[in-house]
């Protein structure tokens, strides 16, 4: 199935981490910042590699990052959230890499804060390592709607995988190969989807850890989502949490040779 | 019940068997999406004509206007065909998102290969 490329440059023989680490950034008409997105990724994670998934720009927005050094991966045409960042996790699995991370390009997720986030996943101490905004580290502004309907699905969330977690919203996780597998097999389209990727993650016993991160002011843009839409979406991932609850699961973790 | 209604009936559905009829042989519908619409015509014009059985059927579930108990049995017909539709659709867009994951991902290697090659859209 999975085949490496051979052509891929081999893990760094020095510096802190040998594992081939991958950066995904899912990004949608980002031209205006992703360079300085990647630039102060690739500073201040030197070894990690970055991919670019282009959920279906109509501005520069694969130049830039590709000017700026990283793979890019155009699809063609936009999936949603989910199926961009699915799109990176399938390439992790495919090139080998055994740690993969997630990072927004408009600029929230502060890449000097990764060494947290990655930490426990190198250790091997979690599968997938959260970066959460409401673990003391900092002011999380956001309206006062969103705040709540995050700390809902955090409560639901929490109680469905027996674990107190307390951003479940947040996509500034890291993960190993074994959550990456998953993932790429089976993950949740549309917005919200690292809620409903939490529970079933879960529910395929990987287990999972909380870090607490600052998160940054939003540098660029506003966010994408509406009352309306954010609603439904909100709707829409509890509907798909309870039905998670029932659903077999069809895929196995270990990677048989 | 009057004659009338059940010859509007029957009529209706002769008409919609003859729709998927010539849909199927112009081969803009497939067989197996199609079954399902000719169960349902099949269904309707049966009721319309057999009015003992559409009697019998009303009388059995409480209606107390037969013509109204071919109305029912026809909508959950239509309901039956529009949640098929929907499994469809899903199934549809998961393999559309899969091909789409798919080619990007091809794409890339074929960049990596061949630097020059840049799907074109530069």
């Amino acid at each position: 199935m999975a085949t490496r490329l051979e052509t891929l440059q081999a893990a760094p023989a020095s510096g802190r981490r040998r594992l081939r680490t991958l950066a995904i950034v899912p990004a949608l008409n980002e031209a205006e910042q992703i360079a300085e997105v990647i630039a102060e990724l690739r500073d201040a994670e030197p070894d990690a590699e970055v991919v670019v998934v282009d959920d279906g720009s109509t501005d520069t927005t694969a130049a830039e990052a590709r000017r700026a050094g990283a793979h890019v991966i155009r699809l063609p045409f936009n999936l949603g959230i989910g199926g961009a960042v699915q799109t990176g996790f399938k390439y992790a699995v495919e090139h080998g890499f055994e740690i993969a991370f997630q990072l927004d390009a408009d600029g929230q997720h502060d890449p000097h804060e990764l060494e947290a986030v990655i930490g426990p996943v190198a250790r091997g101490e979690a599968d997938i390592v959260i970066g959460s905004r409401f673990l003391g580290l900092g002011q999380y502004a956001a309206p006062r709607g969103r705040r709540l309907a995050m700390a809902v699905f955090a409560r639901v969330v929490s109680i469905i995988v027996r674990q107190p977690l307390s951003d479940t919203s947040s996509s500034f996780r890291a993960m190993n190969r074994r959550a990456l597998r998953l993932f790429a097999h089976e993950y949740p389209h549309g917005y919200l989807e690292t809620v409903e990727a939490t529970v079933m993650a879960s529910k395929y016993g990987l287990r999972l850890k909380e870090v607490p991160v600052h998160m940054r002011q939003r540098m660029f843009g506003s966010s994408s989502l509406t009352i309306p839409l954010a609603s439904f979406y909100a709707f829409k991932v509890i509907v798909a949490m309870f039905i998670s609850l029932f659903r077999r699961r069809d895929f196995h973790l270990e990677e048989n040779p | 019940m009057t004659v009338r209604i059940s010859l509007v009936a029957a009529g209706a559905a002769l008409v919609l068997l003859a729709v998927i009829f010539e849909l199927i042989r112009s081969r803009r519908l497939q067989e197996r999406y199609a079954l399902l619409w000719l169960l349902t015509g099949t269904v309707i014009f049966v009721l319309a004509v057999w009015r003992g059985a559409l009697a019998a059927f009303a009388d059995a579930v409480g209606i107390h206007y037969p013509p109204s108990a071919l109305f029912i049995v026809a909508s959950a017909f239509i309901l039956v065909v529009l949640l098929h539709y929907s499994t469809v659709i899903s199934e549809l867009s998961e393999k559309n998102t899969t091909l789409a994951q798919r080619l990007a991902l091809l794409e890339k290697r074929l960049e990596d290969k061949m630097p020059e090659a840049d799907g074109g859209r530069e």
